[in-house]
C-alpha cells in the first residue's frame, strides 16, 4: 500500500511517501521532505508532499491512504497538517488515519527500553507521553510543566527532552517512518479510520467580557 | 466552454465553500461587458454562536471551528450543486485580509484540493470577493464602479476598474469598522451580539432624530473619504451614562435609531460624494452591514437623487461566504491571470490592491 505521511505538530514540516507491506507490516520510506521552521507549516506542507511524491515517482492519485499526526502540538501549525490530510482524503477518496504525534516519535525511537517522549508546548510546558519497553503507551498524551513529570528510568526523546534531562536524545520530531509504523496496524485492519480530531490538550484563551467600562467619570 | 470554480473562505468566523460556473461569452454578444458567472452552491458553517458570549470573534475558537467544518462544508456544497470534485476546474481561496490562524486553515485546504485534483489555485483578496459577489446577482460590473464595503472588520470605499485586477482604495475607517460600531453599541444598550440585526430591529420603533449623535470625519479639514466610528460609539455611551445618572429610563429604540441614522448618513454621504468626484455611475454596497435596512434605504434615496445606479447583493451574499470567493476566482480565471504558487501563505493585512497573490 502506498501511504502519504504528514505531521505539523512540531517545528518540523514533514511529508513523506511510504510503501507499507500489507502482510508483514514492513515500512519502506520512498521519499521524505522536511523543513524545520515553526512558521512555515501552511506555506510548505503541500509543496513538500508534492516534491516527495515526485521524488518517489508516484502520482497523488496512486495513494491508498493518508497518515496524519494529530498532535499534541501548537495549534496553528498543527491545523495545517490536519486540514491538508482531511482535504486530500476527500479529494482522492481515500481514508486518512490519525496518529498521536508522540507515538510517531516513540515508534521511530524503537522498543527495548521504556521511553518518555516530550515536545515543546511553549509557555514553559511540554507535551509528553510515556511508553513501556514493548512500545505501548502507558501515560499521556498530556501537557505539563517539566517539574511535574516523573521520568523514572525512561529514556527521554523528543525535541523538548532537553527541558527534562541533560541526556535527552534523538529522534526530536515525528518522522515519516515513525508515523507509518505507528499507523500500520490500523491501516492494515482496513477499518473505518478514527476521526481526525486534533489533540489540543488546552482550551482556547478567551475571557468573557466583564462589566462595561464607563466612558465618563463618576463623581461621588 | 464552461468551467467550475470552487471558492473557499475562512478569513473570520464563517467557513464558506461556494461553487460557480464560468461561461465564456458568445463573441457575437456585443452587449456583454464581462464573463457570465452563475451560482451553483453556497454553503456556510458559522461559529458565531461560539463567540457570542465573548462579545466578539475569538481567533482560536474560529480556527478550531474551521478545521472541523472544512471538509463537511465542501461536501455539502458539492452535493447541493450535484457535482463531484472531478468537475472542479480551479480553486480560489481567501488569502487575506483576515485572522492569520483562520486564513491558514482555508489556504492549506485549498492547496491540498488543488494538488490532489491537479487544478490551478488562486489566492484572492477577501474584500475584492465582497465586490465580485454582486456579479452573481446583477451580472457584469460596469467599469469603473464604486464599492462601499461595510462589515464587522472593514469599512472601505473602493474604486473598482476591474474586479479581477484593478481596485484602488479611496478611503477607509481610521478606527472602528461600521459593523464593529454596531456590535459595540449593542453591548452598551444591552442588546445581543452580533449587534447589527437587533439594533436594526429596535431602530424601527424609534425616532432617528431623537438624539443628535456626531457624524465622524465630516469636518472641512477631514479626509473626505475616510470614516471614524469610535467617537460615535463613545457619544452613545456618554449619552446613556448621563441618562442613567439622572435616573431616566433608556429609550433604547430612539438611541438605536439615532445611532443608525448617524452611521447610514455618513456612509451614504461619503459614498455618493466619491462617486460624484470620480464621475462613477454605479455603486455596489456589500459586506454584512449592507443588510442594514436604513443604510440601503438612504443609499437608494441619495443614489437616485444623484443619478447613480445602486446595486446591493441579497443579504446572504453580503455576509462572508465561499460563493464570493468562487465568483472572484471566476473573474480571475476569465481574465487569464496566472495562478498562485503553492507556497504562498495567508496575509492578515493583504491590501485591497492585491487581488490575487503571486
Ligand atoms: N441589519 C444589520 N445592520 C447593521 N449591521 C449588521 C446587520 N446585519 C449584520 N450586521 C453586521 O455585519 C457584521 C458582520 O458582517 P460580515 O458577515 O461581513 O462579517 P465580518 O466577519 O465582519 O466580515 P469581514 O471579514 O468581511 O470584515 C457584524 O458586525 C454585524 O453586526
Amino acid at each position: 500500500m502506498l501511504l502519504l505521511a504528514l505531521d505539523t505538530s512540531t517545528p518540523a514540516v514533514t511529508a513523506g511517501l511510504v510503501a507499507l507491506d500489507e502482510t508483514s507490516g514492513a515500512v519502506d520510506v520512498l521519499a521524505e521532505r522536511v523543513t524545520i521552521n515553526p512558521r512555515a507549516h501552511g506555506e510548505l506542507l503541500t509543496p513538500h508532499l508534492k516534491d516527495a511524491a515526485s521524488t518517489a515517482g508516484v502520482a497523488l492519485s496512486d495513494l491508498d491512504a493518508v497518515v496524519c499526526g494529530i498532535g499534541p502540538g501548537p495549534f496553528t501549525g498543527l491545523r495545517a497538517g490536519m486540514v491538508t490530510a482531511a482535504s486530500l482524503a476527500h479529494a482522492l477518496d481515500i481514508p486518512a488515519y490519525p496518529v498521536c504525534s508522540l507515538d510517531a516519535i516513540a515508534a521511530e525511537a524503537g522498543t527495548g527500553t521504556p521511553l518518555l517522549v516530550a515536545t515543546d508546548a511553549r509557555r514553559r510546558e511540554v507535551y509528553w507521553a510515556r511508553y513501556a519497553a514493548d512500545g505501548t503507551r502507558e501515560a499521556g498524551p498530556a501537557v505539563s510543566p517539566p517539574a511535574d513529570i516523573d521520568i523514572g528510568g525512561a529514556r527521554v526523546v523528543g525535541q523538548a527532552g532537553a527541558m527534562l534531562t541533560d541526556t535527552a536524545n534523538e529522534p526530536s520530531y515525528p518522522t515519516t517512518n515513525g508515523l507509518a509504523r505507528a499507523a500500520a496496524s490500523s491501516v492494515m485492519a482496513r477499518g473505518e479510520p478514527e476521526p481526525l480530531t486534533p489533540l489540543y490538550l488546552r482550551r482556547p484563551d478567551a475571557a468573557e467580557p466583564g462589566e462595561r467600562k464607563r466612558v465618563t467619570e463618576v463623581s461621588r | 466552454m464552461s468551467r467550475v470554480i470552487m471558492g473557499i473562505e475562512t478569513s473570520c468566523d464563517e467557513t464558506g465553500v461556494g461553487l460557480v460556473r464560468l461561461s465564456e461569452n458568445d463573441a457575437a454578444d456585443a452587449t456583454a461587458t464581462g464573463p457570465r458567472v452563475e451560482l451553483l452552491a453556497d454553503e456556510v458553517a458559522s461559529s458565531v454562536e461560539l463567540h457570542a458570549r465573548y462579545g466578539g470573534v475569538v481567533p482560536e475558537v474560529a480556527s478550531r471551528a474551521h478545521l472541523e467544518a472544512m471538509a463537511p462544508t465542501a461536501r455539502r456544497a458539492l452535493a447541493t450543486a450535484g457535482l463531484t470534485l472531478s468537475d472542479v476546474d480551479a480553486i480560489a481561496v481567501t488569502a487575506g485580509p483576515g485572522l492569520a490562524g483562520a486564513l491558514l486553515v482555508g489556504v492549506a485546504a485549498a492547496k491540498a484540493y488543488a494538488a490532489a485534483l491537479d487544478v490551478p489555485l488562486y489566492g484572492v483578496n477577501h474584500l475584492a470577493g465582497h465586490v465580485a459577489v454582486d456579479t452573481l446577482e446583477h451580472g457584469p460590473l460596469p467599469r469603473p464602479c464604486l464599492a462601499l464595503l461595510v462589515s464587522g472588520g472593514h469599512t472601505q470605499l473602493l474604486r473598482v476598474d476591474d474586479v479581477a485586477s484593478k481596485i484602488t482604495e479611496l478611503g477607509s475607517t481610521v478606527d472602528d469598522a461600521a459593523g464593529e460600531a454596531y456590535d459595540k453599541v449593542a453591548r452598551i444598550v444591552g442588546l445581543p451580539y452580533p449587534g447589527g440585526p437587533p439594533i436594526d430591529k429596535a431602530a424601527r420603533e424609534g425616532d432617528p432624530e431623537a438624539i443628535a449623535f456626531p457624524r465622524g470625519m465630516t469636518g472641512p479639514r477631514d479626509a473626505p473619504f475616510d470614516f471614524s466610528f469610535s467617537g460615535l460609539k463613545t457619544a452613545v455611551a456618554r449619552w446613556i451614562e448621563a441618562a442613567e445618572r439622572n435616573g431616566e429610563s433608556i429609550p433604547v429604540p430612539d438611541v438605536c435609531a439615532s445611532f443608525q441614522e448617524a452611521v447610514a448618513d455618513v456612509l451614504t454621504m461619503k459614498a455618493v460624494a466619491a462617486a460624484r468626484e470620480y464621475g462613477i455611475g454605479t455603486m455596489v454596497i456589500s459586506g454584512g452591514v449592507a443588510a442594514n435596512s436604513r443604510l440601503s434605504a438612504l443609499a437608494r434615496e441619495r443614489c437616485e437623487a444623484a443619478g447613480i445606479e445602486l446595486r446591493v447583493p441579497r443579504p446572504r451574499l453580503c455576509t462572508d461566504n465561499g460563493a464570493m470567493i468562487a465568483a472572484l476566482g471566476a473573474h480571475v480565471v476569465a481574465a487569464d491571470l496566472p495562478a498562485s504558487p503553492l507556497d504562498f501563505s495567508g496575509t492578515p493585512a493583504l491590501p485591497v490592491s492585491t487581488v490575487t497573490v503571486r
